[in-house]
């Protein structure tokens, strides 16, 4: 299932991106870092993707770079998916922050940022917001152990 | 005691006490009777009025995307039970949607008229919740009791199908369970015949009442940008005019095949969110009706050894099915690599599952796109400028659901 607006994305910035692929109904573009913004400011002004429903990463630890920054927009008049990813190295697992362009993508990189350990430039507000102040480490990269304590917060006596 | 460290607070608010003359900040919750839910709100109060809401979850995050990634396919079903607790079963039938496209399955017709069925009477038990809970905090313990006894109802016909009255762990990769219990659907038909009742007394009892109406309208007003804007899905953006509803849009299930109508609201305040999640229960009544005159006969599961259990007599029997058997249960179904991102429309909005398989029995990455998690982040364009009394009713009204917002 290829919708035309996914046509006309690709025809947009084919040359920009790494990779272009429609899965399972889904546009993925795979871009690098410094266009992030243009790209998603793109799809969001040209083509009407008005939702910015997710930011998540996927951590592969063999690989350089390490992340997948990964981003799920929606149009509200097509009704149509594009997967926005982009790859950071561990070293300097920073991204441009959305926050410009969609409200949505404050509390999404706020969780991003603490289960992953990428900065959103431009983001100011990435405090915890899933786990506490002064959990250590980032519990969705494959090398923090599922069995890992955490210094809890002391009961009161 | 006196020489141990101060505690640690395990939040760090985004503003303090003392920065502006006049006002005072108020921590409510994480453990308030009158937010169902564990979320701390951090309130700037000028007299009783809300300036500026910083708005904390996570109190119920257990881990679970990590969890997912250390479990089979199949052994995440009783898991992605509990994120809307609510409703349950559309957690189930999204999770094994995406698996399923993942794994190119097309599941039976009975099967996708009976998750939609079911999917549907999720939605209205979870309506029920959210709308019972908004009106008894705001002291209409009737109406309460009326949605309570009715929602009851459902989730003990659930549990004659289920065994379970809350989380069913219904779904499975390529089909169900198993198929409806003799005279499920008779009883089906006199719980909706209950819902006109019952759902018509609280119409009589709220709709044009007085006090509700004072505490309701043009309380928590959200525009259709900026709800868009914030990322608000389901039944909150529905409230403010915008018609979008994935069961319409990118039909899944049998949805196509349904004569439904998407309710919206005027302008998004606390009366519409109520108004709206009414109307699509009388929606989803209409659509289990349809459902169920049109339900097809046949086997409720795929014949794929890939995800579909072989039958108890078969795997005693014959070597074939008791290697089909365990090779299941201990290595889980085996999923190409690939990823997807598949998203139901929840009771609360789009519920999105992101997953990346790497090939074999286990999820690589797992992510939920929860709707309340979402919301919570929009959540204090709602409860800034009004009363900190409307705090009440406006967290009512979004339906946050700790299980999927902290996951």
């Amino acid at each position: 299932m290829t919708a035309p607006v996914h046509e006309r994305i690709v025809e947009r910035w084919s040359a920009a991106a790494l990779e272009t692929a429609v899965a399972h109904g889904t546009l993925g573009l795979v871009i690098r870092p410094d266009l992030l913004v243009d790209v998603v400011g793109s799809l969001k002004v040209e083509f009407g993707f008005d939702l910015l429903l997710d930011v998540t990463a996927v951590d592969w630890p063999q690989r350089e770079p390490r992340f997948d920054v990964v981003y799920h927009l929606y149009t509200t008049r097509e009704f149509v998916r594009v997967r926005v990813k982009t790859r950071v190295a561990a070293s300097a697992p920073v991204v441009d922050s959305l926050l410009g362009l969609y409200n949505s993508a404050r509390i999404a990189e706020r969780e991003c940022h603490e289960m992953y350990g990428i900065e959103f430039r431009g983001n100011a507000d990435l405090r915890p917001i899933l786990l506490y102040e002064g959990f250590i480490g980032h519990p969705l990269r494959k090398d923090y152990p599922k069995q890992r304590e955490q210094p809890l917060v002391p009961y009161r006596k | 005691m006196l020489n141990e460290a101060p505690l640690p607070n395990p939040i760090r608010p985004a503003f303090g006490a003392g920065e502006n003359a006049g006002t005072t900040i108020v921590s409510i919750g994480p453990s308030h009777p009158a937010t169902h839910g564990t979320i701390q709100i951090i309130a700037e109060l000028s007299g009783e009025r809300i300036l500026r809401a910083d708005v904390h979850c996570g109190y119920l995050h257990r881990g679970f995307e990590k969890e997912c990634e250390s479990h089979t396919w199949h052994n995440l079903i009783p898991y992605v039970d509990r994120l809307n607790y609510c409703s349950a079963l559309i957690n189930d039938f999204a999770y094994c949607d995406a698996v399923e496209q993942l794994m190119g399955i097309e599941i039976t017709p009975r099967c996708r008229y009976l998750r939609t069925l079911l999917a549907e009477y999720s939605r209205i038990a979870d309506h029920l919740t959210c709308t019972a809970a908004a009106l008894m905090e705001l002291g209409a313990m009737t109406a309460f009791l009326y949605l309570v006894t009715l929602r009851d109802y459902i989730y003990e016909h659930l549990a004659d199908l289920t065994g379970a009255r809350v989380t069913y762990s219904f779904g499975r990769i390529g089909g169900l369970a198993r198929d409806l219990p003799v005279g499920w659907l008779e009883r089906l038909e006199q719980i909706l015949c209950e819902y006109d009742v019952f759902v018509g007394r609280v119409h009589g009892l709220v709709d044009r009442n007085r006090i509700f109406i004072d505490r309701m309208r043009d309380i928590g007003v959200l525009s259709s940008e900026e709800a868009i804007d914030w990322g608000f899905t389901g039944p909150v953006l529905r409230s403010t005019g915008v018609a979008r509803d994935l069961r319409k849009d990118t039909p899944y299930l049998a949805y196509a095949e349904l004569d439904f109508e998407v309710p919206v609201g005027i302008k998004g305040d606390n009366y519409d969110r109520y108004y709206v999640r009414m109307r699509e229960m009388d929606e989803s009544v209409h659509m289990i009706r349809q459902l169920a005159e049109r339900l097809p006969q046949g086997p409720i599961s795929v014949a794929d050894r890939r995800c579909t259990l072989p039958e108890k007599q078969l795997v005693y029997s014959e070597i074939e099915s008791l290697i089909n058997h365990f090779k299941l249960i201990s290595e889980g179904p085996q999923v190409p690599a690939g990823e997807i991102y598949s998203a139901h429309e929840g009771a609360n909005g789009e519920l999105g599952f992101y997953l990346v398989s790497t090939g074999g029995g286990v999820p690589y990455k797992m992510h939920v796109r929860a709707p309340s998690f979402v919301h919570v982040g929009g959540i204090h364009r709602l409860l800034e400028g009004y009363q900190l009394a409307d705090l009440v009713p406006t967290f009512g009204s979004i339906n946050m659901i700790g299980g999927e917002c902290d996951r």
